[in-house]
């Protein structure tokens, strides 16, 4: 650049690379030394399920009536070897979220919110709370490396297990719930301190590798005298190869989280670059259930990034039983809602940004233990909205699946669906748009 | 005395038989034969019962106990009694790994040695080792003790929280944050009463006491080394 006003200026030109965020982060780890933390799930630009299109009925296709012709969305989970399975009356389950990372608020609202639907919630890191229990018809109880407040009495309450092998948001990772939200309460359901920084394992203490999963599965099916699903949650990375050793374990349910998928609490570094996409991980899971025969048998739920109704029929299509929503669910509950604009403005950042769910300071009462804060929470009027979301998304994939000619949400296929990019083709398996070309699949 | 032939009487209906005793039953004594290694032999029992496995055990065996006292004559696989929650446990030989990992109470006792990551995560439980004790024993102990007769291999007590670790014998190092303590008399006093309570005989100022730093406790880029 040259003072001279003869020679013209060039235009300030920001990097691709170095974007206003990367600058950021550079920044602020030059000034603290420490990685940053933070919730929720991966937020950089990935091949998603926008990137894939319902065909429609056409000649070759007929249409069910939108408001005459049943579209049934019920589904079982567990059947395999559970006495009692999961029944649930939508395709769309609450993923496992603690109480300790949420408000006691915030999880009832979720179990009023799911009960009203006919659908179930999942505990998470730090057991299963009476109101919980309470106020979920349908509770699945996670079994964590970290077995924080894990008891016989709470296990045979559940209605399903969930033996979580990883997380999408942190395949391989563990977690820590800081200080601030290690209340009273929260550490002594946990066994610690009051006040310390928790830490969660990455790995069971009692069993490495599939084999051992296989022997465990036995002790709790021992345990609850096979009366309830077991389900195994594995976070996106490796999916064909997890799902087939989950299916070998003895599982009943594979939950499979992407990367997309939220957490509490961990590094950005670890969000944004380990694991892969949901839509990337389907079908890869879903070729090794049919490889082993046990497609439908075994079910499969995908969670990681799912918003909306056209998301749950895209994983249904492509070959999904049921899926789960875990972000979705608390922004129904309030999360990031403009209307706490100014107080997101006075944490830094602003509404639909709010990610510091580890620090305990949520305006809206959900990511956090203040009593203050978790006071903004009606769990009623939470529980009604996420109600609402479920059944939106609901006749949303109804609508769908009915446009495409299906009866049943899980009649839809790979065929019903098409691929805007040549990323998404590969992942979904499914041909680009106007083509029959699958990339990946032959010449 | 009830008498179980695991031979002819499958595990599941075993199992289901010990769990349903009832507070008020009478049966409340069982000896159950020829194990052969099976896994989650008496897991999950939930009421004062006294149960004897004569042979070796698998994995988890007497698995989340609650109140009962379960001896096992011979060896125990991995996750003996694993999250128990009261009651005891005796093996008389060793035990495999993870021996009373997360356990939230009880007492544990392995009248042999254990392999690595004894009391891995215990929450609560009483663990005494005749023997030695593998690596990484008592990795992120919560709470409870864990007294051992013979040595401790490698990073013992790693990242521990606030259970307290007694040896009597060689520490082959110790994990994070974990560092030997004074043995207070209020330490040998509740020593002595654990290995009466586990009807082992030592002397409890010939151990030394182990326990955490509490230098991990809040994340800080200090200790990072220490990760």
């Amino acid at each position: 650049m040259s003072a001279n006003p003869k020679i013209p200026h060039t235009a300030p030109r920001a990097s691709s690379i170095f974007d206003a965020y990367a600058l950021s982060e550079i920044r602020r780890a030059a000034a603290t030394g420490v990685y940053d933390i933070r919730g929720g799930g991966a937020k950089r630009p990935m091949p998603h399920f926008d990137d894939l299109l319902f065909l429609g009925a056409s000649m070759s296709r007929y249409p069910l009536e939108g408001y005459r012709e049943a579209c049934t969305t019920a589904v079982t989970l567990g059947d395999r070897f559970a006495e009692q399975p999961i029944e649930l009356k939508i395709p769309i389950t609450i993923a496992g979220m603690s109480f300790g990372s949420l408000s006691g608020q915030a999880k009832e609202a979720l179990g009023r919110g799911a009960s009203a639907m006919g659908t179930s919630t999942t505990t998470g890191d730090g057991g299963m709370t009476p109101e919980e229990r309470q106020h979920s018809k349908q509770l699945v109880y996670q079994y964590l490396p970290s077995r924080y407040g894990m008891n016989p009495d709470d296990l045979r309450k559940a209605d399903a297990i969930e033996v979580v092998v990883g997380q999408g948001a942190k395949p391989g990772g563990g977690g820590m719930l800081l200080g601030q939200k290690i209340t009273q309460r929260v550490a002594k359901m946990r066994s610690l301190p009051e006040g310390i920084d928790q830490r969660s394992a990455c790995r069971h203490p009692d069993w490495t590798g599939p084999d051992d999963l296989e022997i465990k599965i036995h002790e709790l099916r021992e345990i609850t005298g096979g009366r309830i699903p077991i389900y195994v949650k594995i976070g996106a990375s490796r999916p064909y190869f997890d799902t087939a050793l989950s299916i070998k374990a003895g599982a009943d349910v594979v939950v499979l989280d992407g990367m997309q998928g939220g957490t509490a609490a961990t590094q950005e570094v670890f969000i944004e670059h380990v694991g892969i996409p949901t839509l990337a991980a389907i079908r890869p899971a879903v070729q090794a259930l049919i490889d082993a025969d046990m497609h439908r048998k075994v079910q499969l739920v995908v969670s990681g990034g799912i918003r909306n109704g056209a998301d749950v029929a895209k994983c249904l299509a492509l070959g999904a039983d049921a899926v789960s929503i875990g972000t979705a669910a608390l922004v129904a509950l309030g999360d990031n809602d403009p209307r706490w604009e100014a107080h997101y403005q006075a944490l830094g950042t602003t509404a639909g940004c709010y990610d510091d769910w580890h620090a305990g300071e949520d305006p809206a009462g959900i990511t956090t233990q203040d009593p203050d804060l978790c006071k903004r929470l009606d769990p009623l009027v939470a529980g009604q909205r996420l109600a609402n979301l479920l059944a939106v998304m609901t006749l949303e994939c109804q609508t769908i699946a009915r446009a495409n000619g299906k009866s049943d949400v899980r009649n839809l296929e790979p065929e019903d669906l098409v691929a805007l990019t040549v990323e998404a083709a590969a992942m979904a398996k499914v041909p680009l748009a106007g083509t029959d070309w699958i990339p990946g699949q032959g010449l | 005395m009830i008498e179980i032939d695991l031979d002819t009487s499958p595990l599941r209906e075993t199992n289901r038989r010990l769990q349903t005793v009832g507070a008020n039953d009478n049966a409340r004594q069982f000896r159950l034969f020829n194990p052969r290694g099976a896994h989650a032999v008496a897991a999950g029992l939930t009421e004062d019962l006294e149960v004897t496995v004569e042979g070796h055990v698998g994995f988890y065996c007497s698995g989340m106990n609650r109140q009962a006292k379960i001896q096992v004559t011979g060896n125990a696989g991995v996750g003996l009694a694993e999250n128990m929650m009261s009651g005891e446990v005796r093996v008389a030989g060793n035990a495999s790994q993870s021996a009373g990992a997360t356990g939230q109470g009880g007492l544990l006792v392995v009248e042999g040695d254990t392999s690595s990551r004894c009391g891995i995560s215990m929450k609560g439980i009483d663990i005494v080792v005749g023997g030695s004790v593998g690596h990484m024993s008592a990795f992120m102990g919560q709470a409870g003790s864990l007294a051992v007769l013979g040595d401790a291999g490698n990073s013992l007590g790693d990242s521990l929280y606030e259970a307290r670790l007694y040896v009597r014998g060689r520490v082959e190092s110790l994990g994070a944050d974990c560092k030997e303590k004074e043995m207070t008399a209020h330490h040998l006093e509740k020593l002595g009463r654990l290995l009466d309570r586990a009807r082992i005989s030592a002397n409890p100022r010939d151990f030394r006491r182990y326990g955490s730093a509490r230098q991990l406790y809040h994340f800080k880029i200090g200790n990072l080394g220490a990760y």
